[in-house]
């Protein structure tokens, strides 16, 4: 009970200290660009009432929806299939390793030269960067369950199919969702770093756009408080959604 | 059945290969390169110097604000994990800074520190030290509470403690954690090069395409940030492993 | 032909000859054979690793052995078959269904309402009412085991592969459980084939114990419990057979 107090109390102090330290450097200081705490909010009002808080939030937000939707799409299928067949994960797994150091940052120039400025390049690299961990998680997933599962499914007489369906898929589920809510925070992380170079609309191009056309510091760190609460908030849905399904089974990480 | 292996895995990358240039041959465009060309662009990259001395640049910034990262990361990482107050008071705002990218930083970065390699350093610093306090953290937290008890038991002092069963307990979590952080810097060292300085893979990427549409330049400089991401990688997990 | 009382004239269920199993230098079992008649209860006993629980999966059909070969009535076994089904440690309850659900598991093939009953008769039979909607997570490892008997049983099996099923539980749990196990098979007669570690568990529970040397793990010597159940723990009978396999392990009766 006192943890849970003090889980709310004491962020609070830190924030209020935070808040004004930061607000009696800017004033010591005496700079002219960066912005104090006020400002700052000042800032998100200014957003507002230009209305273009909204638009720029939900922009940002259908790109990840789409690009994340896509690599879940293709990349569970993909993680169970290259899970369950040996063969076709010792094929497949070298040009994983090698494409998945590649930041998706890096492929920007390709996107844009491939899409041109506009909605589609960012939901590619969305896609990349989140299909990757999605493929990989999935595919560890099925690797660890335990055989046995699969021994019983086939003493019962299941297809191939039907064991994958009502098996496999059930046991990894934990582990799947666990990785589908890390790609999620990297399609966050992408899309807004995409948005600063390849196209006009969106949290990421807000901070580029702000700082390029009149140096508003306030609204640049209105913009980083954003995305920091959006991602937050995102990150905090999917994990609900995790604890809902693996509690239902009860699954413990043995 | 080891032969069979290894055709099985360069089968697969000649088919990704294969595809590139069928795709590059099918596409409209004439910018973008085949495999070959790509494969050129490095070769030439290489025979005017060009390749080591961008390599060297993007490592040398990986490694300043890695090592950064690493020297404030793991102690503030463990006095999270160890007192479990201090952690309920900063977690909230680690929570908030961990979905904003790096590269969302780049304009503060630039206002404090100037367009170059400072800047570059702190971008990739704010990557790496994020990954590293939360392992360190986790890593703290799952100290078996049966082994301090016994070192208490046994009378060790504080120290002792860290030192002979806190330290060698958290090891093997903390290196995971700074393989991802490496992992992590060598991705935002792309990027932060691709908008703050002047040498560099990611400098060279930008300005391959700036200066002259040379996208095999381009795309001989994505290769390249693979296959070095990939080399770290598997350098962090020999060091897991050891 | 006009099946007699006694159960040494029920017909051979299952029949190894010669079986033999190597990994490649190491011999594991060499030269089984035995047969088990319709409606025993074959208890195969032996210390851990010696060879039991993969003559088990041989017999149950997800190994091929070196040599020899196994024939259940009389066919050449080829894998594993819902006829004869196999029962784990409790570890093999899928977690993400419920009791009920794990009970249904293998009754996809029949309609809605006679899986229903077939369910609610073994969730009866192993004892666990009130507990069909539960999760694996939230039963002990008795009822855990239990509910995999019932989930082997609901299919209907003439032979039941039972693998140290109680090894996981607790000693006074096992207890219960091999009473628990007598009560359900006497309810429902099933060819069963027992393998374990602890010499009182297969007095306890077999009509003949196959006791197993090291490895390579062969038959050394079957003896027959002729007790009738419920069996005393105590009496003469009991204590007797059960030194008799002490000594032909090679144990102390002093600690």
């Amino acid at each position: 009970m006192r943890a849970r107090i003090e889980s709310i109390v004491l962020p609070l102090l830190v924030g209020v200290l935070v808040v004004a330290l930061w607000s009696a450097s800017v004033r010591w200081t005496g700079t002219k660009v960066f912005p104090s705490p006020l400002q700052v909010v000042r800032g998100l009002g200014e957003l507002w009432r230009r209305g273009l808080l909204l638009p720029y939030l939900g922009d940002s937000l259908v790109r990840v929806a789409v690009g994340y939707g896509a690599a879940v799409a293709l990349g569970v299928p993909l993680g169970l299939w290259l899970g369950w067949s040996r063969n076709l994960a010792t094929a497949v797994n070298p040009v994983i390793q090698l494409l998945r150091p590649i930041s998706p940052i890096a492929w920007i120039p390709v996107a844009i030269v491939l899409f041109g400025i506009g909605n589609l390049a960012p939901i590619f690299l969305v896609f990349l960067g989140a299909l990757f961990p999605i493929v990989v998680t999935t595919q560890n997933g099925v690797g660890a369950v335990p055989p046995m599962y699969l021994r019983a499914a086939r003493n019962f007489g299941l297809s191939s199919g039907q064991m994958v369906r009502r098996v496999l898929l059930p046991a990894a589920l934990p582990q799947i969702l666990s990785g589908l809510r890390i790609a999620l925070g990297i399609a966050w992380l992408v899309v807004v770093a995409a948005e600063m170079i390849a196209v006009d609309s969106g949290l990421g191009y807000l901070i580029i756009d702000a700082r390029n056309a009149g140096k508003r510091y306030d609204l640049v760190v209105a913009g980083m408080l954003l995305i920091g609460a959006t991602g937050l908030v995102l990150d905090f849905a999917a994990r609900r959604c995790e604890r809902l399904r693996a509690l239902r089974w009860g699954f413990r990480a043995d | 059945m080891r032969t069979r292996k290894l055709l099985l895995s360069l089968s697969g990358v000649a088919a990704l290969v294969a595809l590139w240039s069928l795709g590059v041959a099918l596409h409209r465009t004439t910018i973008l390169p085949g495999p070959f060309k790509v494969l050129a662009g490095v070769v030439d990259l290489a025979r005017r110097g060009l390749l080591v001395r961008h390599v060297v640049a993007s490592l040398f910034r990986v490694t300043w604000g890695y090592v950064l990262a690493v020297v404030v990361g793991i102690p503030v990482g463990l006095c999270l994990g160890w007192w479990r107050r201090a952690h309920r008071a900063v977690d909230p705002f680690l929570q908030i800074l961990r979905p904003i990218s790096p590269l969302a930083w780049i304009p503060i970065s630039i206002l404090w520190f100037g367009v170059g390699d400072r800047a570059a350093v702190f971008i990739i610093f704010l990557g790496a030290v994020l990954p590293i306090i939360v392992s360190a953290t986790n890593a703290v937290a799952a100290v078996p509470s049966v082994h301090l008890r016994a070192a208490r038991n046994f009378g060790l002092s504080s120290r002792e403690v860290l030192v002979r069963v806190i330290f060698p307990s958290v090891l093997p979590q903390l290196i995971v954690g700074m393989r991802l952080a490496l992992g992590v810097a060598w991705l935002v060292v792309v990027a932060a090069e691709m908008i703050a300085v002047s040498s560099g893979l990611g400098f060279l990427i930008v300005d391959a395409r700036n200066a002259g549409n040379r996208y095999d330049l381009v795309v001989a400089g994505m290769v390249l940030i693979g296959v070095i991401g990939l080399c770290l990688d598997a350098g962090m997990r020999r060091l897991e492993r050891a | 032909m006009v099946a007699a009382a006694a159960p040494t004239a029920a017909p051979v269920k299952i029949g190894l000859r010669g079986v033999q199993m190597r990994y490649g230098a190491v011999e594991v079992l060499r030269d089984v054979s035995l047969d088990v008649r319709e409606g025993e209860l074959v208890c195969l006993l032996g210390p851990s690793g010696c060879g039991k629980s993969t003559l088990l999966n041989i017999v149950g059909g997800f190994l091929e052995p070196s040599g020899g070969e196994v024939r259940i009535d009389g066919e050449p076994v080829r894998g594993p078959d819902p006829r004869r089904i196999f029962v784990f440690q409790e570890r093999g309850v899928f977690p993400w269904l419920t009791v009920e659900g794990n009970i249904a598991f293998g009754l996809s093939k029949l309609a809605a309402a006679e899986r229903a009953q077939i369910v609610a008769h073994y969730v009866e039979l192993v004892g666990l009412e009130g507990f069909e909607r539960a999760f694996p997570d939230e039963l002990s490892g008795g009822m855990k085991q239990r509910v995999e008997v019932a989930r082997a049983l609901a299919v209907k099996p003439d032979v039941l592969y039972l693998d140290e099923p109680f090894g996981a539980l607790d000693s006074i749990t096992r207890l219960q459980m091999r009473s628990e196990l007598l009560r359900i098979l006497q309810a429902e007669k099933k060819t069963i084939l027992f393998v374990t570690h602890d010499i009182d568990e297969s007095v306890q529970l077999a009509d003949r114990v196959v006791v197993m040397s090291t490895r390579p793990a062969t038959v050394r010597r079957i003896v027959e419990i002729d007790l009738a159940h419920p069996r005393d723990l105590s009496s003469r009978r009991y204590l007797e057979l059960r030194d008799s396999i002490l000594e032909e392990i090679g144990l102390a009766h002093k600690i």
